[in-house]
């Protein structure tokens, strides 16, 4: 589904990505984790196509298309879901009109015709339920005075309702207490399916508790340094991240 | 000052006021014709004014004055009474253009300043009296109401004291509550270069209650039509008004309009301003007097300009007595090369303590050669008192931008939503609904796939 090679990328002309290879196949949960600044987030950005970052080197295909080519739109409407780490508050847009035209975006990319209101509504009411989201907050503006946790709450909502194949969550963890941790986790496991497939980006291993992945990659300073399974999470919260930076001084020292 | 002599229109005026003057106030009182021979007097000192003059400072108006105009309701092009057959079409499709579907409401039609009763509805609400003004600056009961001039007036408001002929003239009764708001159509069209000096008193009674939606619309061809309209708007104690002005006119149409609030105790003033793309330039005066305590009034405006329009609202809230209320919000979005001016003065004088004043003026600049000059002034001779002003210039922001594209929304969606977004503002305090949805609609309308 999504086949990243050698992906370097900039910002403000500081080196951030400096050659990441990742393949993630429909069905997957890959966690990437890593300590901060290592570049996470920086890749989600890349991937989302955020405009100040630059891709200097390397290709993204994304179901074999070239992703990096896309215009942010065109990779949502490919099927591409970005869950903000701080989704944006957006006074006198509602959350419904918001959620209605995008899909009708995406949905007339696709040559699909326009979804009837009852239909959607119905649809909205499914979804609202499976990820436990505050039916009062649809009707409001787009995440305007939501706490921290029904902003999150929300970036799955829509996650569920634009039903992307591939979906990078973005420290989505950050800031939520277990009780909003549990709920967008069990959203997730929800919407997990043999056909699509989810990147989640985490600094702490507590998510994966609940959220067990297929493999975990441990991302420092701009490249995948360790790739394994669930176990690996487990390790990086025994032994913390110091020990990266040994080891990649000691890979400096053998260079 | 400009040199006059360059502008015919100020030719004409001065070399046939006496000749105008004659026609023109022909039965009416002669105090009237005094207001009529001082208002001429001022003018011809003022002329028009240049961006010499502080009031004019960012609104260079000297392109539209080089073409001559010839002056409507004068010997020369009299204000028809009534329409011709053709003339009549037109006026019911500028009814079209300028109706607001699904409003329930009582229509009012003006031809070029002139009410054109067949066009609209006949039957008007008990309470309210309607005349044409025309008709009523001679009545010698109500000429009163034509002679209040302001010291200050000079350029447009004296040379539409001058020379005005018709408008409408709507009295509210006491304690009167209609069942539906009034729709007045606002349709100039020429074709050939006119100008046109509608003036307007509407007066609400005690503890009377009104609301009056306005729609101008104009087609003018490739010809240049003035509208030089001025408006007396008086409220008496524990009156309300709720007044929505939506500014449709088309390309040639050059609009200067002045409104004065006159308000009693405890009287409530709405005013909703809305400018969207189409004349060449739109100048708003709207000068609430507070003349006794406890008055409320809210002036909300939202100006979408594009093209290389010029639009400039020039607010004044003049508080005289205490404890008087005033809350101002402006928003411009300003598209292309167009360019806005925003000049918000709140008064309050020794007397008025216990006032309470807030203002606020944001813009989004879209277009890359688009301007926009905000001026804010608060001159405050009370002590108690609480007042506030603000002023924003921004551009769309990028996280949002970003947020609402990575759902898969187009760039030109996206900018639709935040534009519609940033005027939500404004158009909530809409209280019809109809309007409310008309609105948005001529916003999304006007908001073009290429921004820059």
């Amino acid at each position: 589904m999504l086949i990243i090679k050698n992906l370097h990328a900039e910002v403000e002309d500081k080196q951030i990505l400096k050659g990441i290879d990742l393949t993630v196949r429909a069905g997957e949960v890959h966690a990437i984790m890593g300590p901060n600044g290592s570049g996470k987030s920086s890749l989600a950005s890349v991937l989302a196509g955020r405009e100040s970052f630059h891709v200097t080197e390397g290709e993204v295909l994304f179901h074999g298309k070239d992703l990096l080519d896309m215009d942010p739109e065109v990779r949502a409407r490919e099927g591409l879901f970005l869950a903000f780490q701080y989704p944006i508050e957006i006074p006198g847009v509602s959350n419904v009109n918001f959620l209605k035209t995008a899909l009708g975006e995406i949905r007339a990319y696709r040559n699909l015709p326009p979804m009837d209101a009852k239909d959607f509504l119905k649809m909205s009411r499914e979804k609202q339920k499976l990820v436990e989201f505050d039916a009062q907050l649809v009707n409001r503006s787009l995440n305007e005075g939501f706490s921290g946790g029904e902003k999150k709450r929300n970036e799955i909502f829509q996650l569920a309702m634009l039903e992307p194949s591939l979906a990078i969550l973005d420290e989505t963890d950050s800031g939520l207490d277990i009780d909003a941790l549990r709920i967008v986790a069990q959203g997730v496991n929800k919407l997990r399916s043999a056909d699509n497939a989810f990147i989640i980006i985490t600094h702490y291993q507590r998510l994966l508790e609940y959220i067990i992945p297929d493999f975990v990659h441990v991302l420092y300073n701009g490249r995948i340094v360790k790739s394994g399974t669930k176990e690996l999470a487990l390790e990086l919260e025994e032994k913390g991240y110091d020990w990266l930076r040994e080891e990649s001084r000691e890979q400096a020292a053998t260079i | 000052m400009t040199s006059q002599q360059d502008i015919p229109l100020y030719e004409e005026v001065v070399n046939h006021w006496d000749q105008w003057a004659e026609f023109i106030s022909r039965s009416e009182t002669s105090d009237l014709r005094k207001t009529r021979r001082q208002a001429f007097e001022k003018f011809r000192e003022s002329g028009f004014p240049s961006i010499r003059n502080e009031d004019w400072k960012y609104t260079n108006i000297t392109r539209w004055l080089r073409e001559s105009y010839a002056m409507q309701g004068l010997p020369e092009e009299p204000s028809g009474n009534t329409l011709s057959v053709a003339g009549m079409s037109v006026s019911r499709g500028m009814w079209k253009k300028g109706k607001i579907p699904d409003l329930d409401c009582y229509t009012l039609f003006l031809h070029n300043g002139v009410w054109m009763r067949e066009l609209g509805d006949e039957d008007l609400p008990p309470g309210i009296e309607v005349l044409k003004v025309s008709q009523a600056r001679k009545d010698p009961a109500l000429s009163a109401w034509f002679e209040r001039a302001d010291e200050k007036d000079r350029y447009f408001t004296a040379l539409n004291t001058a020379l005005f002929s018709d408008g409408l003239f709507i009295r509210v009764k006491a304690g009167t509550v209609p069942d539906k708001p009034l729709h007045i159509i606002h349709d100039f069209t020429s074709g050939r270069n006119l100008m046109v000096q509608p003036r307007h008193v509407w007066v609400v009674g005690e503890n009377a209650e009104l609301s009056v939606i306005e729609t101008v619309v104009s087609d003018s061809g490739d010809a240049g039509i003035w509208i030089n309209s001025l408006t007396e708007i008086n409220l008496n104690r524990d009156a309300r008004l709720d007044h929505v002005l939506i500014q449709t006119a088309s390309a040639g149409a050059r609009v200067v309009n002045h409104t004065t609030v006159r308000q009693k105790k405890q009287s409530l003033y709405n005013s909703y301003t809305f400018t969207l793309p189409g004349a060449d330039l739109v100048r708003n005066d709207l000068q609430a007097r507070l003349e006794e305590d406890h008055t409320e009034t809210h002036l909300y405006g939202l100006y979408l300009t594009a093209g290389s329009q010029l639009v400039d609202n020039h607010t004044l809230v003049d508080h005289q007595k205490p404890s008087c209320f005033s809350n101002e919000l402006y928003k411009g979005v300003l598209l292309e090369q167009s360019t806005g001016v925003f000049n918000g003065k709140v008064y309050v004088h020794r007397d008025a303590q216990k006032t309470n004043a807030f203002q606020q003026n944001n813009n989004l600049v879209i277009g890359r050669k688009a301007t926009i000059d905000s001026k804010p002034e608060l001159e405050i001779f009370a002590d108690d008192v609480k007042c506030s002003h603000g002023s924003t210039v921004g551009q769309f922001s990028e996280d949002a931008l970003f947020y609402l594209r990575a759902r898969g929304i187009g760039e030109a969606t996206a900018k639709a939503l935040l534009i519609t977004a940033f005027a939500f503002d404004v158009t909530e305090k809409l209280k019809i609904g109809a309007v409310a949805a008309y609105i948005n609609q001529l916003i999304s309308h006007h908001i073009p796939v290429d921004h820059a």
